[in-house]
């Protein structure tokens, strides 16, 4: 295995676009080197990002979003002074993955390029209509989160392509965002159902509204008539359980260990209420 | 296999070693260091055992490689202690028997240092929830947690 740490995003991708046999990104390190210690995967390159300036960074856009660089770890998320105040569900979201000394670690484009149905960032991301600028040989796009993953470990990045950073957009008046998961214990397990909203109001009534669910599916599943069941009304228990009817009829689900079928689809629509219940009350100005 | 120069700081101390760059932070502390205060429990960022700082950051030594240590300051468990004298977290552990078996210790005492130095007067759920990621099977936790809110309280007076 050859290690490389650019100083550049260019001499990055010229690395990417050059390797041969498997490459791996190399930011928190917390599924790779797991995966590269289970034998699942073994890099023949590994290029470590994190020497190259800025990607230790959360700074405002000129528009009042976010941009994160790509090694900005969960816990530089949460003991950011202002990023929480203005995505709550997203920085929770985070914060949710694995203990302390994984959150030293983990990174957000790290757990979307991992490309789990079950990561805990994705839902809250994608709810929040976060971005990521996608840099490969031609030049960069910005592509919404959701066009990331394709299936389980599988992302649609091209051969030589590599995420450079993650834009969230200005939060703006009356919004809440809010994620929630199951797991059988209060810490260190992988989600059963995620459910993540993102709401915006004028007064009572929702004017815009988001949820995606996660591993209820192959990849986060947004669930698009949520905005229509939603908007123009006010969270009351009708809207509820229209949510919580549309949350369930959107789950296509494994069976596993960790959940059955019948139980995680169930599990998603209770989520789906107290998560969009969390989101209205931040939305109407609660604390997170 | 060539072998990766690293320059690091263990414990406040320059070190300087060669690695593959398949091995961790934990392979390098352990083999090339010798310092075998980490311990390796999973190997996979689950137990907690290998914890150390790396510039202050609480991490599994275990999910970093070597190589990543290049111009870091490293903490370890065999910097806790002050020569002979032993730190407050280390004599409330004895008194307390919140040990048994003693694999989990090290990781459990780097890891509540770095939460006392961050939070001194932390709540007993805070205490659990930030020890989440170390794993004892022989305690049952009541006793690290006494131990480490008595610590707390302690530190706090003394300070």
């Amino acid at each position: 295995m050859k290690y490389y740490k650019p100083a550049t995003f260019e001499e990055a991708i010229a690395l990417v676009a050059g390797a041969e046999g498997v490459t791996r990104i190399l930011a928190g390190g917390t599924d790779v080197l797991v995966q590269m210690r289970s034998d699942i995967i073994t890099p023949d390159t590994l290029i470590d990002i994190k020497a190259i300036p800025g990607t230790h960074e959360i700074t405002r856009t000129e528009d009042g979003g976010w941009r994160l660089g790509i090694a900005v770890t969960g816990a530089e998320m949460s003991e950011h002074p202002e990023l929480g105040r203005d995505w709550p569900g997203v920085v929770e979201a985070m914060d949710l993955i694995g203990s302390t000394q994984v959150q030293g670690r983990a990174t957000p484009v790290g757990n979307l390029c991992n490309g789990s149905p079950a990561a805990d960032s994705v839902p809250a991301m994608i709810a929040a209509g976060a971005v990521v600028t996608v840099t490969g040989p031609e030049g960069s796009r910005e592509i919404a989160v959701d066009e990331i993953p394709v299936g389980p470990g599988k992302t649609s990045l091209a051969k030589g392509e590599i995420i450079t950073a993650l834009t969230l957009p200005p939060r703006g008046a009356q919004g809440g965002d809010a994620y929630l998961r199951f797991i059988p214990r209060t810490e260190m397990d992988i989600a059963v159902v995620g459910c993540a909203v993102n709401l915006r109001l004028n007064g009572d009534v929702i004017t815009e509204a988001r949820m995606v669910l996660g591993a209820v599916a192959p990849t986060a599943v947004v669930v698009h008539a949520a905005a229509d069941a939603l908007v123009g009304r006010t969270l009351d228990e009708d809207a509820l359980s229209a949510l919580s009817d549309l949350a369930e009829a959107s789950c296509n689900p494994i069976d596993d260990k960790r959940g059955t079928i019948k139980f995680r689809t169930h599990t998603a629509g209770v989520l789906a209420r107290r998560a969009a219940k969390i989101a209205y009350s931040r939305a109407k100005g609660a604390k997170a | 296999m060539s072998k990766t120069h690293v320059t690091t700081k263990v414990n406040g101390d320059e070190v300087e070693f060669l690695c593959d760059p398949r091995e961790t932070l934990l392979d390098v502390l352990r083999d090339r260091l010798h310092l075998t205060g980490a311990k390796e429990g999973c190997g996979t960022g689950d137990c907690g055992a290998c914890s150390v700082t790396v510039d202050g950051r609480l991490v599994c030594s275990c999910l970093i490689l070597g190589v990543e240590a290049e111009g870091k300051e490293i903490g370890t468990v065999e910097g806790i202690a002050e020569g002979e004298t032993l730190h407050p977290l280390q004599q409330k552990f004895i008194e307390y028997a919140a040990l048994q078996c003693g694999i989990c210790t090290p990781g459990i005492l780097v890891a509540t240092k770095a939460l006392l130095e961050k939070n001194p007067d932390p709540s007993e759920s805070e205490v659990r929830y930030w020890l989440a990621g170390n794993l004892c099977r022989c305690t049952g936790y009541d006793k690290i947690i006494r131990a480490v809110m008595d610590t707390a309280a302690e530190m706090r007076e003394a300070s």
